[in-house]
C-alpha cells in the first residue's frame, strides 16, 4: 500500500518531465485559449532601484520593465499574463531556480524572471524563459542600455519570448507612425505623430499649419514619405525623423500623392495625378531619375512593392470600378486580381510575399482583408461603418489600420481611431492614441 | 460613363449652335430631367439620382453664378445641371478677364483617401475642360484636389455625401 502511493507520487512528479516537446504557440489560428504565462516583476537591488529612481523618476524600474511585457503579451492575444498577487516566489530567488510547482500551482505554463542592474551609469537586464511543466530554461538574455531606453528593453524582451515560444519574429520593439487628428469635421487639423508600438511616446512630428496624409516608413524606419499640403500644393515629401529635415520628392507639375517606399528604400512609389488622369510613378532617390510605371486613362494609384521588390499592387478603375492589379515592377504584365463583389482599394503587400491586405467595400460596409497574390482565397477580417488603409505588421501577423465613426443627426460624434487585428481576424483591439488618429505606418523591427 | 471625357464631346462649335439649338436643347433638358426622376431610387427634393440639386451649400461668385457642381458617386461626369453653372461661370470669367481661378475637387467620405485624391482631382479637371471649352484660358485655371478631406457637411447620410461630391470655382486673386 505505501509503496504502491510512492509509485504514483513519483508517477506525478515524473509525468510533467516526460513532456520532452517544450511548449510551442500556434499562431495560424485564432486564439482562444491564450498561453497563460507568469512574467515575474524583474528584481532589482536597493542601490540600483535607488540609482534608476533618480534618473527616471520610476520607484521601481524592474517592475516597470514586466508591465510592459505583460500588456505586449497580452494585447498580442495569445498569451495570459497572470495575476501578480498570485505569485508565490519572490522575484529575485525565481531569477535563479524557479520552484516550478508553485507555477505549476497558479497554472503558469511559462515564466519569466529577470534582474536589473545599475552597471556604470548603464540599465543592465538580463532575463530568462522558463517552461514550467517541463521545469526546464527555454532562454537566457542579457542586455545593457542606456536607462532611457527602459521601455524599448520591455518590448525587446517581449520579442524575443514571442519568437521562441511562436517560432516567428516578434514585433514589440516597433514604432507607429500616424496623422494626428484635431478640430471639425469640415476643418480638421492634421499632423504627422510617431509612437511606440504600445503607444507609449507618443511624438508629433508636424504643427498641423498643412494638410498632411498617408506617412509611410522606409524599410529602416528612419525615413518617412507622405502627402503635404504646404503651400496649398499636395506632394509628396521625404521626412528624416531624427533630423527633422524635409523635401519634396521630385519635381512635378501637379499633385503627388500615395507615396511608399521600396523594399530596398533606394526608391518611392506613387501616384502624379495631371489633367484628371492619375498614373504611377518612381523616382530614384539617388539618382533623382523618374519613372513612369502605368500609363492609362483611368485612375492607377495606392502602389506598393512585393517584399522582394518584383511587382507591383496596386490599385486602378480601369475595368470601371476600383478594383486591385498586380504588375511586374517594370510595368509589364497587368493583371486584376480582384474579382469579388464590390469595391476594391488600398493593396499592401504582406511582408511575407505571400498575401495582399486591402479595404473592401460593399452594400454601404467597409471591410479590411486579405487575399493570395493571385486573387484566391479572399478572406474578410473585419466589417464596419468606416474603415481603411490596413498596415502591416513586420512579421505579417497583424494588420493596423483607421476607422472613423457615423455622425448623428446633426452630424455630430465623428472621430477617427487606429485598430488592429490579427490576420486570423480574431483580436480586435482600439490602438490608444492621444488625439484622433488615421493613415498607421508600422516600422520594421528596430532591433534584431 | 464612367471617364471624364467630355472635352471630346463639347467642342467649341456647340457654341454656335447654342442659340439656334436653345429650344430644342431645352426641351431636350425637360427630357432628361423627367427620365432622370422616372429612373432615379430616391429622387428627394435636393438630389436628382444621387446628385445634389439644392443650393443649401452653394455660394455665388456673383449674382447668379453659383461656385459649385456636384457629382454622382465615383462619377466625374457633368450633369446638364452641372454644364448651365459652368456656362455661367464662364460667361462671368470671359468678362472679368484679369480672374484666376482654382477649381478645388472633392470626394465623399465612403471611398479611401488615395482613390479619393484622384477622384476629387478628376471631377476638377471635368469643371477645367468644361470652362476651356467655353473660351477660358488654362492657364488662369489651377487644379486642387482635397479627396475626402474637406467636406461641407459632417452628416453620414446620402444627402450629405451628395452635397461633399462637388467642384468649387474658387477665386484665386
Amino acid at each position: 500500500m505505501k509503496r504502491s502511493l510512492f509509485i504514483l507520487l513519483l508517477l506525478f512528479i515524473l509525468i510533467p518531465f516526460k513532456t520532452f516537446a517544450l511548449i510551442e504557440v500556434d499562431i495560424t489560428r485564432g486564439n482562444l485559449n491564450p498561453l497563460p504565462i507568469a512574467v515575474s516583476p524583474l528584481s532589482i537591488d536597493e542601490n540600483s532601484r535607488k540609482n534608476f529612481e533618480k534618473i527616471l523618476q520610476k520607484k521601481n524600474i524592474g517592475s516597470e520593465i514586466s508591465i510592459v511585457v505583460e500588456k505586449n503579451l497580452k494585447t498580442s492575444g495569445l498569451f495570459n499574463p497572470l495575476n501578480k498577487d498570485a505569485f508565490l516566489q519572490a522575484p529575485d530567488i525565481a531569477n535563479l531556480k524557479p520552484r516550478f510547482e508553485d507555477w505549476n500551482l497558479i497554472k503558469a505554463q511559462a515564466l519569466i524572471t529577470g534582474k536589473v542592474n545599475f552597471v556604470e551609469e548603464k540599465l543592465r537586464v538580463e532575463f530568462r524563459l522558463w517552461d514550467v511543466l517541463a521545469g526546464k530554461e527555454m532562454m537566457a538574455l542579457a542586455f545593457t542600455t542606456v536607462p532611457n531606453n527602459w521601455r524599448r528593453v520591455g518590448h525587446i524582451i517581449t520579442d524575443k519570448v514571442y519568437e521562441r515560444l511562436t517560432g516567428e519574429k516578434g514585433y514589440f520593439d516597433t514604432r507607429i507612425i500616424y496623422v494626428a487628428e484635431e478640430g471639425p469635421k469640415t476643418r480638421r487639423i492634421k499632423k504627422l505623430a510617431i509612437m511606440d508600438q504600445d503607444g507609449a511616446n507618443n511624438k508629433f512630428l508636424t504643427l498641423g499649419n498643412e494638410l498632411v496624409l498617408t506617412p509611410r516608413f522606409n524599410p529602416t524606419s528612419q525615413m518617412v514619405t507622405y502627402l503635404s499640403y504646404f503651400r496649398n500644393l499636395p506632394r509628396v515629401y521625404l521626412l528624416d525623423i531624427e533630423t527633422g529635415m524635409q523635401e519634396v520628392v521630385g519635381d512635378f507639375p501637379g499633385m503627388t500623392f500615395a507615396p511608399r517606399f521600396s523594399p530596398d528604400g533606394k526608391k518611392i512609389i506613387m501616384s502624379f495625378a495631371k489633367d484628371g488622369n492619375s498614373d504611377i510613378y518612381t523616382m530614384d532617390l539617388e539618382n533623382r531619375i523618374v519613372e513612369k510605371i502605368t500609363d492609362h486613362p483611368s485612375i492607377d494609384t495606392s502602389p506598393s512593392f512585393s517584399p522582394d521588390g518584383k511587382y507591383i499592387c496596386f490599385n486602378s478603375d480601369r475595368s470601371g470600378y476600383q478594383q486591385i492589379y498586380i504588375m511586374n515592377s517594370d510595368g509589364g504584365n497587368v493583371k486584376r486580381i480582384s474579382f469579388g463583389k464590390g469595391l476594391y482599394g488600398t493593396p499592401v503587400w504582406s511582408p511575407r510575399g505571400d498575401l495582399i491586405a486591402f479595404t473592401k467595400l460593399h452594400k454601404g460596409k467597409f471591410y479590411i482583408g486579405v487575399m493570395r497574390t493571385d486573387g484566391s482565397g479572399e478572406r474578410l477580417l473585419t466589417e464596419n461603418f468606416y474603415q481603411e488603409a490596413p498596415s502591416w505588421s513586420p512579421n505579417g501577423r497583424v494588420l493596423i489600420f483607421y476607422r472613423e465613426t457615423e455622425t448623428d443627426d446633426k452630424g455630430e460624434g465623428f472621430s477617427a481611431k487606429l485598430w488592429s487585428i490579427d490576420l486570423t481576424g480574431y483580436n480586435e483591439r482600439l490602438v490608444d492614441t492621444p488625439t484622433d488618429a488615421s493613415d498607421p505606418s508600422w516600422s520594421s523591427l528596430l532591433s534584431n | 460613363m464612367k471617364k471624364s471625357r467630355i472635352r471630346n464631346i463639347d467642342q467649341g462649335a456647340i457654341m454656335k449652335l447654342n442659340k439656334i439649338l436653345k429650344n430644342a436643347f431645352l426641351i431636350a433638358v425637360a427630357c432628361l430631367a423627367l427620365s432622370a426622376c422616372a429612373t432615379s431610387k430616391k429622387s428627394t427634393g435636393q438630389m436628382q439620382g444621387d446628385v445634389y440639386t439644392g443650393t443649401d451649400t452653394v455660394e455665388y461668385l456673383a449674382s447668379g453664378v453659383p461656385d459649385r457642381v456636384f457629382f454622382a458617386t465615383n462619377e466625374s461626369v457633368l450633369t446638364t445641371a452641372s454644364r448651365e453653372t459652368l456656362r455661367k461661370q464662364a460667361a462671368w470669367l470671359r468678362k472679368n478677364s484679369d480672374v484666376t481661378i482654382v477649381l478645388e475637387g472633392h470626394a465623399d467620405e465612403r471611398g479611401t483617401r488615395e482613390y479619393n485624391l484622384a477622384l476629387g482631382e478628376r471631377r476638377a479637371n471635368a469643371a477645367k475642360d468644361y470652362l476651356m471649352t467655353y473660351g477660358i484660358s488654362s492657364n488662369r485655371i489651377s487644379v486642387l484636389s482635397y479627396g475626402k478631406e474637406r467636406p461641407v457637411d459632417s452628416g453620414s447620410n446620402p444627402l450629405a455625401w451628395s452635397k461633399n461630391r462637388r467642384s468649387v470655382t474658387v477665386k484665386a486673386n
